[in-house]
Order: C-alpha cells, then structure tokens, then sequence
C-alpha cells in the first residue's frame, strides 16, 4: 500500500512537474508532507543536500523520499522509476513526432519558421536561468564575480583564440572544458572560503 | 554506442550541480561539440521540446539525444533486423540511466548515513566557489548559439527582431516569473501567426 502510495505520488509529480528542477520543488513539498512521508525539517534539509550533490532536483528529493518512507532500496528505485516514467512515455512520443515532423516538413515554411522561433525563445530561456542565479546566496563577495569572470572568459576561449597548430587548439578545447572548470572553481571555492 | 550513450550521460550527470540548466553546457560539450551526435541547431530545438514536454529537463534531453543517435544508427547499419526496432529505446534506456544513476548513488548513500544533514563546512566552501562558476557555464554560450539560432538559410530574415523576443522571454521569465512553458506557447503561436502573415504580405 505505501509502495502503491509512492508510485502514485511521484507519478502524479513526474506528469505535472513542467519546468523542472526548482519549479517541481513546491510540488514535491505538497505531496511528500501530506502523506507525512517527510517533516518540514527533513524537506529543507534534502533541499540544501540537492543542491551540493550532482543530478537534477527532482530525482534527488524522490530517490531521498523514497527511501526515508520505506526504509528499503526498493522504494528509492520505485519512486525515481516513478518519477522519470511520465516524462518518458511523453518525451518518446514527442521525439517520433519530431522525427517525422522533421523529414516530411523539411521545406515547410509553416514548421521551419516555429522551429526557428523557438530557438530563439529558448536563447531567452537560457539567459533568463543565468539571470535567476544571480542573486546574493551565489555572489557572496568579490571573489564570486572573479571566479564568475574567469570561467566566462575560459568558456569562450576557443571563439577568442584560434591557434594554427593542432597541440595549441587542443590546450585551448581542455582549458575550456565545463567539467575541469567546476573542479577548478570548487578548489578555489575550498582554498578561499574554509 | 550504447556504453557511449551511457558515459557520456554518466559523466553529464556526476559533473551537475544544480540540475536542469546548469546540465546544457556539459551536454553541449559532449554531445554536439566531442561526439558530434547532434549539431547545434538541433541541440536549441532539443532544448525547446524537452522544456516543453513535463518532466525534468536533463533527463528529457537525454531521451532526445538516445532517440535520435539510436534511429540514426540502425538506418545507417543493421536495416531490417528485428533487434533493430528495439534499438532506439535501448539507446534511451542506456542515456537515461547514466543521467540518473550518479544523483541516485550518492543521495541513497546519503539517506542510509545521515538521517538529518549537518552542512559540512569543507563542502560549503567548494560550494561557494562552484556556484558562480556554473553561472558562467550557462551565460557563456549564449552568444555562439545565438549565430546558430537563426538557421536555415532561406527563412532567415528578421534575426534582430527574433533576438528582441529572446530577449523580452529572459525579461518575462526573470522578472515577472513567466513560466517557460507559456513562454514556448507563445512562441509556437508568435511563429505560425508572422509565418501566415508574411505570406500574405508577400503575395500581395
């Protein structure tokens, strides 16, 4: 019965969840307190754990919920499988429609032209998450806005730089790489802030 | 190709703090920049339909990437083989799993060793200096995807117009707290409404 009850819960969060990561937060809160599977307490602290741990939100709080309610891996397995299973059935059906949009639509101006809006709309996205970011628990002093500037001139290194030799670009493609940045920024983080 | 599906994912997932937007740029890198499954064209329409469809935004563009590498594949080999049918949601199946499996590890460690969570102070302090950074990670990108944005070639006019939307998207977004979701409505409607519009000025 309460493995029934998970399943339902992050099914029905997994459905409604639009927008992802934060926007699924106040969903997550309403279901996981109203079967008392978590206390207040026990909801900020998965947040605060969300936020230092890899992976998206969602999946933290439903592998967490899921296993403090049934005190089993099982139930971990059951409410993320929940979860992600909505999204999928959904996102495969949207993916074959896009395939054959894409080959029978290819010089329809009509489907072209949506597509090409919609790259642009999700530009606004993308900075518009950038923008919501920035707030005071992240640019805690000057050293954020050094590292922030650091990152961002590393980032678009290869559009700044073009070395002719291959051994120079392939420097220019490591330096800029997102993943060796966030270790470099955590080191820094580490050195400046302990 | 599926282990390379579920690598890439793995590492895409580990490297993610934050989740949702702060994913793209390591996607980008690996998926359209190393591996160059899709290019970047099709990464902004990726972008598009995952934020659209409901769910969480990394794990539907992990679905997209594993669909469209896993269909390509099997026109480009094995044709008419039964397996073949199968191929593209074993090849979601492997993307999916490796973007989930490192966040699921870890907070499954967590739950069974912490009951409550005492903020380490080591932890907090790499933290402070990885959160700028994965600012930067999203805002960098912007302006090279910007000049893929407007392709292809014979429906690109009006370019600065569409950046002045992108732009009032981000200012809705950010400032009124617009859901993305009405944002890409509103798009598809924008679109088909200046498409039929435009044909009609243009036949006149």
């Amino acid at each position: 019965m309460l493995y029934l009850q998970l399943f339902l819960s992050f099914f029905k969060i997994g459905l409604f969840g639009f927008g992802g990561g934060l926007a699924i937060l106040s969903l997550i809160q309403h279901e996981v307190l109203a079967y008392g599977w978590l206390t207040e307490q026990q909801f900020v602290d998965i947040v605060a754990i969300s936020q230092v741990t890899p992976g998206p939100i969602g999946i933290n709080c439903a592998t967490y919920v899921g296993y403090s309610a049934t005190g089993s891996v099982w139930g971990s397995v059951l409410a993320t499988g929940a979860m992600v299973l909505p999204g999928l059935i959904i996102m495969l059906a949207v993916c074959k429609v896009y395939q054959v949009l894409t080959a029978r639509f290819a010089d329809n101006r009509y489907f072209q032209n949506t597509l090409r809006y919609l790259r642009f709309a999700v530009l606004g996205l993308i900075a518009a998450a950038a923008l919501l970011l920035i707030t005071p628990a992240t640019f805690i002093d000057n050293w954020s806005v050094v590292l922030f500037a650091a990152v961002f001139v590393f980032t678009i290194l290869p559009q700044l730089i073009h070395p002719k030799q291959p051994v120079g670009k392939k420097i220019i493609d490591t330096l800029s790489h997102p993943i060796l940045l966030i270790m470099l920024a955590g080191l820094a983080g580490y050195f400046i802030y302990r | 190709m599926l282990l390379q599906l579920f690598w890439t994912y793995l590492k895409v997932g580990t490297f993610t703090l934050g989740g949702g937007y702060a994913m793209l740029p390591l996607i980008q890198r690996e998926v359209v920049d190393y591996r160059k499954w899709i290019d970047e064209t099709e990464f902004l329409n990726m972008i598009a339909l995952a934020q659209a469809a409901p769910g969480l935004i990394a794990v539907n563009s992990a679905i997209f990437i594993g669909y469209q590498v896993g269909a390509r594949s099997v026109r480009s080999s094995c044709q008419g083989r039964r397996s073949a049918r199968m191929y593209p949601y074993l090849a979601v199946a492997s993307a999916v799993l490796g973007a989930v499996l490192p966040s699921f590890v870890i907070i499954l460690a967590i739950a069974m060793v912490f009951s409550t969570y005492s903020g380490l102070p080591a932890v907090e302090a790499v933290m402070k200096g990885v959160r700028p950074a994965v600012v930067a990670l999203i805002a960098a990108p912007l302006l090279r995807m910007a000049t893929k944005a407007n392709t292809p070639k014979p429906f690109r006019e009006g370019g600065v117009l569409l950046l002045s939307w992108s732009l009032t998207a981000a200012l809705l977004i950010w400032l009124a707290k617009v859901s993305p979701v009405y944002i890409i409505v509103a798009t598809i409607i924008l679109a088909l409404v200046s498409t039929w519009v435009g044909g009609k000025v243009k036949t006149k």
